[in-house]
């Protein structure tokens, strides 16, 4: 950057990582292990036409609901912090997953290998949006054990796309997952500085 | 009108309005949106100087956000910490926002996802957790 940076505010730069997933796979949990707080929980309340919050107009009659976003936050530097959207599970909620994937660095897919098949829509999701993405096979205790080829083949993901076996309970493998997807994220959309 | 309390759970109780989804409106007096800019969930804020003293005309929930905010926070923490939706800490933020009280930083935008110096300080503030 050409400009001198102690002239600038102290406000760094917000980044997000979404994590996705069926119900019960292990994003908040996931989020809760590598942030530096425990998860917080941000909500949008909708009105059951899904316009949002943005429309009251004609609020009455209508059901509402809420949407909950559980997230977290990593401090990287003065410059940048990260912070990691759990996704909300339900599929009519992917309006919300909209705002949530646009800019983000990309997203962390949690499988659950005992249902597998959970987290196909968001395969497809982050396929179609064009969102980089790295899957997390959480190999809970008393899971039946996978190898990496099976999960790539029941999932028909593309050999470019990174499958990473995780503990999401734990900080040191759960960073592993992340690193994982900034590095895949990287190789797909930084473009290298002129020297 | 509404009669709070009409609590039914047919299909006659269209009038009913959960106290949880009026607090938001009354907080930002039925503003949905904030007078100007447009907070993303992970927009940061920061306070600007001291406090305003209770003469500056400013709700508790503003207050409330300066407070929180003498450390960069996001729209979404924020929102989290207060507890009420993002919609209504967007309204409130840009009320300071105008009268100079937060500064605000946008995220990384969609564009900048091709920087190649963001992903290797990403990568190093990861790596030295």
């Amino acid at each position: 950057m050409a400009f001198d940076r102690s002239e600038r505010p102290r406000l760094p730069t917000a980044i997000k990582i979404l994590i996705a997933g069926g119900f019960g796979a292990g994003k908040t949990t996931l989020v809760g292990a590598v942030s530096e707080t425990r998860p917080l929980r941000t909500e949008e309340v909708l009105t059951d036409r899904g316009i949002g919050v943005d429309d009251v107009s004609s609020v009455e009659g209508k059901r509402t609901t809420t949407v909950a976003m559980d997230f977290g936050r990593i401090t990287l530097s003065t410059d940048y912090v990260l912070y990691l959207f759990g996704t909300p599970g339900q599929e009519r909620f992917w309006f919300v997953w909209d705002e949530l994937a646009e800019g983000s660095l990309g997203a962390v897919i949690l499988a659950d290998t005992r249902r597998l098949a959970d987290c196909f829509p968001s395969v497809d999701y982050f396929e179609r949006r064009g969102t980089p993405f790295v899957v997390a096979v959480n190999c809970f205790e008393g899971s039946p054990t996978f190898e990496v080829a099976e999960v790539r083949l029941a999932l028909q993901l593309n050999p470019s796309i990174p499958i990473i076996l995780c503990d999401a309970r734990k900080r040191d493998s759960s960073r592993e997952v992340l690193i994982a997807l900034v590095k895949h994220s990287a190789k797909l959309r930084a473009e290298p500085v002129a020297p | 009108m509404n009669t709070p309390g009409g609590v039914t759970d047919g299909p006659t109780d269209e009038h009913w309005i959960d106290p949880e989804i009026i607090r938001p409106y009354v907080v930002t007096r039925g503003r949905t949106q904030p007078a100007h800019g447009r907070f993303d969930l992970i927009s940061m804020a920061l306070a600007v100087g001291p406090l305003p003293g209770p003469d500056a005309g400013l709700d508790p929930e503003h207050l409330s956000i300066l407070r929180l905010c003498r450390e960069p926070k996001s729209v979404a923490e924020i929102a989290a910490h207060l507890d009420l939706p993002a919609g209504t800490i967007r309204v409130l933020l840009g009320d300071l926002f105008d009268r100079k009280l937060v500064s605000a930083q946008e995220p990384q935008s969609e564009v900048d996802m091709r920087d190649v110096n963001m992903y290797r300080a990403v990568l190093d503030g990861l790596r030295s957790l």
